[in-house]
Parts: C-alpha cells; structure tokens; sequence
C-alpha cells in the first residue's frame, strides 16, 4: 500500500535499532516524499548484551559506541531530528507513568505529528517496549478526539496475530531496501551477526530475513472513545 | 575486554579491597529469553552505584570463574565471569560472556560512581 502524505510523523522507540527493524524503510519513504519526521529515542541501549564476540565493547563503553550508531542509522534513514531521551536501557518501566506520559504529550505539543509510530502495548515484548507503547498511547488518550494523530503500532509477540488478526497496514519497503540495510548495518553492534554475508544462510533463513528488509507492517491502534 | 588472567585480575582486586568502592552488578538472560522459548522462566538482578568496601576480593576457579567480594557484614559474588578489563577510568570491569558473545553477568568495581 502507499503511504499518505503526512504533516509530521512522530517515531518513539526506546533502544537504538527497534527504529531499524521495524521502520527504517517506512521512514525512508516519508523522508523522500518530504514529509518531517522526528525520532524520540528514549535509551542508549546501555543493557545490550551483545559487545562483540571477540568483545570490542565493555558495559560502560557501550552507550556511547551506540550514540554513534544511532547517528548514523538516522542519516541512512534521513531523519533530521533525533531526540535521545536519557532514559536507561531496562529502566523505562519503572519510571513514574505520569512523566512518562508527560513524556510523550511535550513532543507532541511541540511537534504536532498526524501520524506516530511506536509499539504496540502488551504485544511488543521487551518490558521497555511494553512502557513506551502504554505512555504513547496515553498521552494521546488524552488529547481530544478530534485532534489524536493516528497510532501505528508494532506488535510482534507471540500470540499477535491471534489476538489482534493480521496487520492492516503493510507497507512494501522493497524499493528502500539498501537504505534500510544501511541503518541495520550502522547498529554494528547489535546487527553484525545477522549482516554478516549471506552465503551461510538456510533458505528459511533467508526468506524472514528478506521480509524483515521488504515489508513493514504496523496495527492502527484506535480508542474506545 | 580480554580472557581472563587469574593472577592479574586478583592483583587488581586486591588493588580495590579496603577502599570505598561502587559496584555494578547485573546478571541477565536478555529480555527476550521468554519470547524465543515460552518455557523459559526469565531472572536476572541488577544494582547500580551501590557503595560497598570489602576486605577481601578473590577470583577463583576454571573459565567460566567465580567472583567473590567479602565485606565485614556479608558477601558479593559472580559466577561466570570470562573477561575483564581495567578501563581508561581505572574501573574494573567484569563480564561474563555466553557461548555465543552475549553477556550473562557482569561485576564492575570503581572508586568514583558510574555513569546514571
Ligand atoms: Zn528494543
């Protein structure tokens, strides 16, 4: 399907790569059709298990060797503006829910979005994903009716398509596949091990990894009232 | 990070006992453990900038080893530490890495406190 022209999308992830895998190539589009988009990236990732093997990363060098990561993921991305939040990576959860929700309603006060990207409550996983998702789609709750911009949600835990059937809006990102690539490989750390050269894949393999990099598939999420 | 070195890494334990010291401690199955198998009961702990003073640090052990820390009123222990460092900071800084590079648990020592 085509993406709709936006006035301003909104794109708040809590780790540096949720924004690749999950919507590198939706961004990428927006950003060639001229439309602003703004990233709210609540953490470094500084709990990230992954420092290299053999380890060219320690726990306290991680965060800012992902800072840089995710700079340079946003210029494959094209993304202009890039909020680092200040949160820590596995914390996010723990934090009050009315500044988190505060959190959220500053940015879109500020930036006016029609249109943001985020998880999905209680079907993204990761505890930090979960506390992201539930202060998006609350501060939103709260806005009038008339004036909500429009929630894409990221689910993919387990039981997704069983609960909430199959994603309704799918965008074909194939022709953006080597800008989404590129912000995959930017996230060196975390992504090495699935960037690494193809030929030692099984077929299955390749056929997940070709529908991470060519389809991206959001729930619109809507309100009772 | 390098493997660890028994007789190094003790000397630098030694270097930290009797001091005022920050610890960071965390151990960790990754927060999607439970996802890629439903069976998998998720733990893991983590403290951050607590002070402590011990009087005896002690590495012990084959590779994966042990870490432990006694301190007048109790203990601190790691288990499966692989690699260490004394960073640019003069942090001690220990991890224990998996089979497959990711980080299981990891001990840090250092006299100034860590970052937030
Ligand atoms: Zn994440």
């Amino acid at each position: 399907m085509t993406l709709q022209p936006e006035r301003h999308v909104l794109v708040v992830f809590p780790h540096p790569d949720d924004e690749a895998f999950s919507s590198a190539g939706t961004i990428r589009l927006y950003r060639n059709m001229g439309v602003p988009v703004t990233y709210a990236c609540l953490t470094l990732g500084e709990m990230g298990r992954n420092l290299g093997n053999p380890p060219f990363a320690t726990r306290e060098s991680l965060p800012e060797i992902r800072r840089k990561e995710l700079i340079a993921a946003c210029e494959a991305m094209g993304i202009e503006d890039l909020r680092m939040m200040g949160l820590r990576d596995k914390t996010v959860e723990f934090e009050d829910d009315e500044k988190m929700v505060k959190l959220v309603t500053d940015l879109i006060d500020e930036i006016n979005p029609s249109l943001i990207i985020t998880f999905y409550p209680g079907f993204a996983v990761h505890p930090d994903h979960e506390a992201t998702g539930r202060a998006v789609v609350e501060a939103v709750r709260r806005i009038p009716k008339e004036s909500r911009p429009r929630i894409y949600a990221v689910g993919f835990a387990n039981n997704t398509m069983t609960k909430l059937g199959v994603p309704p809006i799918v965008h074909d990102v194939s022709s953006v596949r080597k800008d989404k690539e590129a912000a995959l490989r930017a996230h060196n750390s975390q992504t090495a091990w699935m960037m690494q050269e193809t030929q030692h894949r099984s077929e299955e393999e390749t056929t997940k990894l070709d529908s991470w990099f060519n389809v991206e598939s959001y729930y619109l999420y809507t309100f009772e009232d | 990070m390098k493997e660890v070195n028994i007789s190094e890494l003790q000397g630098l334990l030694n270097s930290f006992a009797n001091k005022d010291v920050f610890i960071h401690l965390e151990t960790t199955n990754g927060s999607y453990a439970s996802h890629y198998d439903e069976k998998f009961f998720n733990a893991g702990a983590f403290i951050r900038n607590a002070k402590i003073r011990y009087e005896l640090g002690k590495v012990v052990g084959e590779s994966p080893h042990r870490v432990g820390l006694k301190m007048e009123h109790g203990w601190v222990y790691a288990q499966g530490i692989t690699h260490f460092t004394l960073d640019e900071q003069g942090r001690l800084l220990m991890a224990g890495l998996d089979y497959s590079g990711k980080l299981a648990v990891a001990l840090e020592i250092s006299e100034t406190p860590f970052t937030y």
